[in-house]
């Protein structure tokens, strides 16, 4: 938590000073107040004073209650001008740093967990600045000050309102050890809960189709009732909280009363008056001790939580970024549109194995090159060495002739048009989407609009109602799937790359549409280099080159024909997809 | 991430919403009503509370003031007894001068008296002669001591001794009457003559006290402060103090006392039951809520889940429920209490005093009105703050999960450049809704002292005036936070209830969903082991809820038993419509579907269901164990059998190498492939025997190997069943016996491969796009 306070500016200390001494002064005018009360108190109950003096008494105490109300304002405005800045700091902070973050570490945090950390857990933090940061100040201060305030009265007194506050205290306390840990049990089951019932809904014609629905129904019951029980077993046992707290602050001031009455009668006369405006002021006094202590019973509560956090949020931020940016930013050698991979091995950094072993191939300008496997054959793995989501574990990939980690990654990045397995759409219209990121060069509408059409995109595009000016939900959640492939293609055409790179990108695509769109794409891009990953043996028929990868060892390469005849995994991925007749006539 | 549907925080029919709440509670009826009549109850007693609180200090401030009635009756006493006429009466004999011719004698022939004395004497002789008894006095004391020993002797009145000293001293007291006022000292003997000793509430105070407190009471300037005179009598006698100290009531006391603790007691079990009462209908009432949603999902026609996210049916189950219970939990009790403590404190405060009560309303009033003001104001913050706050956090999401693409396009600056903005956005809106609602605790305090404040000068005056006693003022400290608390409770417990109303509303609407129509009056059931397997499909129409154009048209086909049926066709043509029209999902809006000649809508969901085994593209396994997974919800099912059948699939080598085998939970695995996925629902589709079976895209996740090994495997389930399969990939069906190509809800093409490729028409064009490139 102190980590993160360092982004913190100089502004935001100085605010954070002047807050400090303001919640000093008005913890101060807050204590001072009972004086006025008692004085007041005094007053009324002898006789023979002067109206003046109570309105002189309560004028005061109303200005102390209005330069306390002065000073809460101002620190309102401090610390929430420090808290959002705060946030905002730390949210920008965050995000640059997400976005430098190589897919290694983001697949580390996992995506969702990133999210949360940049949302959730900042506003989490915002909160407690907001709100706690004062809070922690304030408490401490009121319990020492109002604590200096009453012990110089009598001992009694004292005693017993230390009794209130240990009391008070340690109820808190068991109540806390009893309930916390069924917290925790409740989070789970309310997961449980919606993962029951997640379950029926997604799997909503498969638990029809085996009439499963009394079975569902009973695993939820299940949930339902433990989750219930646990529930109101926690809600039961927060509810003795109040009636403790009411008895014991109500008993406190009894008790302060009738300790009160034996004080007096003991003592001499002269002192008698003063005792009862003393006891009336410590009732209060014992009061604002006893709200003070609670108030940090409860940032005792809510800091580990803040504290949880703010490690979260550290984490990310103190995370190394494994793929270092590169200087070269302009061509140093002639070559265009060029890959190769020299005795490429890959794996995790924490990981046994290696996911990619010994690869070497290269790739002339204008080829078209595949990669054909088995899932988990590491050819996606492979693929996304290029754009340096991962950097290899040994040997190198050079990119027109320089190595791929010398290059300033914004430049690496203009000579690559790369469509993701999964189509990435943002929420843009149409237009936006097609025309997303920066290549150095201006995007022309007619250029736009070729690879649009490229991408068979065309079809469907002028159906819309704004045609390309349509807007595309987040997610992309207004299209299909494979109108979110065609859009995502149309995205690095629009790019003009040297080196396209498809990653299983016409999975969704039906035949036909997968067959027209690649027929267009090559004649669109005569001189760009084209990287395939596929499944279908149809998309890669015709490459210039296959590579065949299984268990992330290169077990062929070659063209198709040559392929079928000396590479056996090729052949046991193409026979499985087509007959020998149709192979071979192909 | 699923994106969370945004709250509507408002219920569209707030009355309607909370009428319908009520009516589904009646079934907690006495809970509630125990739970609300004791909040009320609780109210109650705390607003009796600080009226006997302020009794108990009356009481005590009592026991600080002196017994006045005591105090008079010794000064009385003094009075009555001691006073100018009264000396004149009885001085003479107190003095008793033995003024004879034997004293006088003595006097002259005394050799211990100067002659300058005697001659004074003989001086004042004379002038007594002349002079009244008074003017005697005056002269008596000037004479020399010696003198007055012999005519003043010590005598004896009422038996008590009076001594020549102090005979002289009471002389010189009498002359000094005028100033007499400050420093009295008169000795204990002629005060023992003079006043009478008085028998005050059972305590005698003597001659001598009563002397002791006169010449202590003489030494006090006029109007003394009371201070003064509560200092001066620790000073005085015993007696004195027995009779005129403060005495507490300790009777009346301990009869306060006893009732505010048996009040508080009363009140802390008030508030315990009734939090209980409350938070047993709020979690029973939830768990209620769950548990007819759970059912609910199963008895909704599947159109409903077409039209409706997972995301948001799970919101309902989970935070729209828990949101009623707790946001009913909070505002119902509190909302009764609020209210009764309000109408309590405000009767109260008039039955008090109106005066006090005005000034506590009116002070705590204007400091609300200035609170509703920027409430107000606040709101539109609030509302911007949660929008742009939604706005950077989708984009956010958004950015990360296409990071890669954000990168290798260089979109960053972009990204940068919209989040900066929004970002900008939230910090404004942050910036000024925190600082709005911060002000609403302090404000609250500000109005609590205010009103104190006002209270207190006000009580004051009165108090002066002797209209209201100081308890009075401490009742109305205690009521003005009485009266400012539920104001903002009440508020707070509205802003509960709406959120209540807006959230049940959300279930209520769910739970009234119109569901699958009823089966009762099908008698007809086809016996699963007796089925033939024949299916005909005759002029089925099917149109979705909400489109205009028919999705299956004019659908004819006929399956003989046994057969392999394979629907084929782009995208959207209809293939897995049929399928779920054939499986009752959705009721077909003309024609019909026969099953051995008897038409599917005289048979029940579940009979048909039975019938059919059925496998989805979408590799839906639940959080169990891998066995668990497999066998679902059949019963009698040896583990035996489950091995048999994912040795078929291929399954069993790979389900032995996990670290707990076939009871290893599917979530704790993640190395378990999409692929592997696939073939557990596989093998749950095979280890029961039903007459037909129909894979829909079941093989599209398993690599192209794989799904070769399973196809044969599969192909030795479906001998003698009759299958219908639907695949994307073609070479999966070509061995079909009957291929069905459908294209915009309608067959085009019918027969098997080669027929098919042979008529060079739509399956050809299709079949053969694989190989172009």
């Amino acid at each position: 938590m102190l980590k993160l306070f360092r982004n913190l500016q100089k502004k935001d200390w100085l605010f954070a000073f002047i807050s400090f001494i303001l919640i000093a002064f008005q913890v101060w005018l807050e204590l001072k107040m009972p004086d006025y009360m008692s004085e007041i108190t005094q007053l009324v109950q002898t006789e023979g004073s002067k109206m003046a003096d109570i309105l002189v008494n309560g004028g005061y105490m109303l200005l102390c209650a209005f330069s306390s109300l002065i000073c809460a304002v101002i620190t309102g405005y401090l610390i929430a001008n420090i808290a959002a800045r705060f946030s905002k700091n730390v949210r920008k902070k965050l995000f640059n740093k997400a976005m430098d973050l190589s897919m290694g570490e983001v697949k580390e945090f996992s995506t969702s967990s990133l999210i949360t950390r940049t949302t959730n857990d900042i506003t989490q933090i915002q909160m407690f600045i907001a709100m706690g940061l004062q809070m922690m100040v304030k408490a401490p201060l009121t319990a020492i000050w109002a604590v200096t305030k009453i012990l110089n009265k009598n001992w009694q007194w004292s005693a017993l309102t230390a009794l209130a506050v240990v009391i008070l205290l340690s109820s808190i306390a068991i109540i806390l050890t009893i309930v916390l840990p069924r917290f925790k049990i409740v989070q789970k089951l309310i997961d449980k809960i919606n993962n029951v019932t997640r379950e029926n809904l997604t799997g909503i014609r498969v638990v029809r189709a085996f009439n499963a629905e009394a079975y569902q129904e009973e695993k939820f019951e299940q949930v339902n009732n433990d989750l219930t029980q646990i529930q109101t077993f926690n809600q039961k046992a927060f509810a003795i909280m109040q009636p403790i707290m009411y008895i014991v602050m109500y008993f406190l001031t009894l008790a302060i009363y009738i300790i009160g009455i034996y004080l007096i009668k003991n003592s001499v006369m002269a002192n008698k008056i003063s005792l009862f405006g003393d006891m009336v002021v410590f009732s209060s006094y014992s009061m604002q001790v006893i709200m003070s202590f609670l108030m940090l019973a409860m940032i005792f509560m809510i800091l580990p939580r803040a504290n949880v956090s703010a490690n979260r949020i550290n984490e990310v931020l103190d995370k190394e970024v494994a793929v270092k940016n590169g200087k070269i930013k302009e061509d140093t050698t002639s070559e265009k549109g060029t890959i190769e991979f020299k005795n490429v091995s890959f794996k995790y950094p924490d990981a046994e194995e290696y996911l990619l072993q010994d690869i070497s191939f290269s790739v002339h300008q204008g080829e078209t090159v595949a990669f054909i496997g088995s899932t988990g054959s590491g050819k996606s793995t492979l693929i996304n060495l290029i754009p340096r989501f991962y950097d290899v574990s040994s040997g190198e990939i050079l990119i027109d002739g320089v190595n791929v980690k010398d290059y300033d990654l914004e430049y690496l990045y203009t000579k690559l048009g790369y469509v993701s397995q999964k189509a990435v759409m943002f929420n843009d219209t149409v237009l936006g989407n097609v025309t997303y990121g920066d290549n150095g060069k201006v995007k022309s509408d007619e250029l736009v609009k070729k690879a649009i059409e490229v991408a068979q995109a065309q079809e469907f595009v002028s159906k819309m109602d704004k045609k390309e000016k349509t807007v595309i939900a987040q997610g992309g959640t207004n299209i299909s799937g494979g109108q979110k492939q065609r859009l995502s293609i149309a995205r690095a055409i629009a790019r003009e790359p040297e080196i396209y790179i498809f990653d299983d990108s016409f999975s969704a695509l039906d035949y036909k549409t997968d067959s027209t769109l690649r027929h267009e794409l090559k004649k669109h891009t005569k001189n760009a280099t084209c990287l395939i990953v596929a499944q279908r043996i149809g998309t890669i028929m015709n490459a210039d080159k296959i590579i065949v990868l299984d268990n992330g060892c290169c077990v062929g390469i070659g063209k198709h024909k040559e392929l079928l005849e000396n590479c056996e995994v090729y052949k046991q991925i193409a026979l499985s997809q087509v007959t020998k007749e149709e192979l071979e006539n192909a | 991430m699923p994106k969370r549907p945004m709250e509507d925080e408002k219920a569209k029919d707030f009355k309607g919403a909370i009428v319908r709440l009520f009516k589904e509670l009646e079934s907690f009826k006495i809970l509630i009503i125990v739970g609300l009549v004791l909040a009320a109850l609780g109210s109650v007693l705390a607003i009796m509370a600080p009226n006997k609180l302020s009794l108990l200090i009356d009481k005590i401030s009592e026991g600080l003031v002196i017994k006045t009635d005591n105090l008079t009756a010794i000064t009385n006493n003094i009075q009555t007894n001691f006073n100018e006429e009264k000396m004149a009466e009885v001085m003479p004999q107190i003095i008793n001068i033995e003024l004879n011719e034997k004293t006088m004698a003595q006097i002259m022939s005394s050799k211990d008296i100067t002659n300058e004395e005697k001659k004074q004497f003989q001086s004042f002789m004379m002038a007594m002669q002349q002079g009244n008894q008074a003017e005697n006095f005056a002269l008596l004391k000037d004479l020399p001591d010696s003198i007055l020993a012999i005519i003043l002797p010590d005598s004896t009145y009422n038996d008590v001794v009076i001594t020549t000293n102090d005979k002289k001293a009471f002389l010189t007291l009498i002359n000094s009457w005028e100033e007499m006022a400050s420093n009295l000292t008169m000795p204990d003997a002629i005060a023992e003559v003079l006043l009478p000793s008085i028998n005050i509430e059972g305590t005698v105070v003597t001659a001598q006290d009563q002397n002791s407190f006169l010449k202590i009471m003489s030494t006090l300037g006029e109007n003394p402060a009371a201070t003064e005179v509560y200092a001066k009598i620790d000073e005085m006698p015993e007696a004195i103090i027995k009779v005129v100290e403060p005495v507490f009531d300790m009777a009346g006391i301990k009869k306060i006392v006893i009732f505010l603790v048996t009040l508080y007691v009363l009140s802390a079990i008030f508030s315990y039951v009734e939090a209980l009462s409350m938070t047993i209908v709020s979690n029973k009432f939830a768990q209620k809520l769950r548990k007819r949603i759970s059912y609910k999902i199963n008895r909704l026609p599947l159109k409903f889940f077409d039209k409706n996210q997972t995301g948001d049916i799970l919101s309902r189950v989970t935070n729209d429920v828990d949101t009623v219970a707790q946001s009913m939990n909070q505002s119902l009790a509190s909302l009764v209490s609020a209210i009764t403590l309000f109408v309590g404190t405000v009767i109260m405060m008039f039955v008090t005093n109106w005066i006090m009560a005005i000034t506590a309303i009116a002070a705590s009033l204007v400091g609300f009105l200035f609170m509703f003001a920027i409430l107000g104001k606040s709101q539109k913050y609030f509302i911007e703050r949660q929008k742009y706050l939604g706005m950077i956090n989708s984009h956010i999401e958004e950015i990360y999960s296409g990071l890669n693409v954000v990168k290798v396009y260089n979109g960053q600056k972009q990204a940068n450049a919209k989040f900066d903005k929004l970002n900008e956005k939230v910090y404004d809106a942050n910036r000024k809704s925190q600082f709005l609602s911060g002000l609403m605790m302090p404000l609250m305090n500000f109005i609590g002292n205010f009103g104190y404040v006002a209270v207190c000068i006000v009580g004051a005056l009165l108090t002066m005036n002797g209209t209201i006693s100081f308890g009075v003022i401490v009742a109305f400290m205690t009521y003005v936070r009485l009266f400012t608390s539920p104001l903002s409770q009440i508020g707070q417990a509205m802003t509960a209830l709406q959120t209540t109303a807006a959230a049940s509303e959300r279930v209520f609407d769910f739970l009234d969903e119109e569901e699958m129509a009823k089966q009762d009056k099908i008698t007809k059931v086809l016996d699963k082991s007796k089925v033939k397997g024949n299916i005909e499909f005759k002029n089925v129409e099917f149109t979705y809820d909400g489109n205009n154009l028919p999705t299956i048209k004019n659908f004819n086909a006929k399956a003989l038993a046994g057969q392999k049926i394979a629907i084929v066709g782009p995208t959207g043509a209809g293939k897995t419509t049929m399928v779920n029209l054939l499986m009752k999902f959705y009721d077909i809006s003309k024609g019909d579907i026969l099953i051995d000649g008897i038409s599917t809508k005289e048979l029940t969901r579940e009979n048909i269901h039975d019938l059919f085994t059925m496998v989805l593209q979408d590799t839906w396994l639940f959080d169990g164990t891998i066995k668990e997974n497999i066998i679902f919800n059949r019963q009698n099912i040896p583990s035996e059998k489950v091995e048999e059948v994912c040795k078929i699939v291929g399954l069993d080598h790979f389900i032995k190498t996990l670290p707990h085998g076939y009871d290893s939970v599917v979530s704790e695995n993640d190395n378990i492939s999409a692929g592997q996925r696939q073939l557990l629902t596989i093998a749950r589709g095979m280890i029961e025997d039903a007459p037909f079976l129909i894979l829909d895209e079941a093989t599209s996740n398993v690599d192209t190997r794989t799904e070769e090994l399973v196809a044969k495997a599969m192909d030795k389930l479906t001998e003698g069943r009759t299958s219908f399969i639907i695949a994307h990939r073609l070479s999966t069906i070509k061995n079909a016996d009957l291929i069905l190509v459908m294209k915009d809800g309608n067959i085009i093409e019918t027969g098997n491969h080669e027929e098919l490729m042979q008529k060079k028409g739509f399956y050809a064009d299709l079949y053969n796009s694989q190989f172009e490139l």
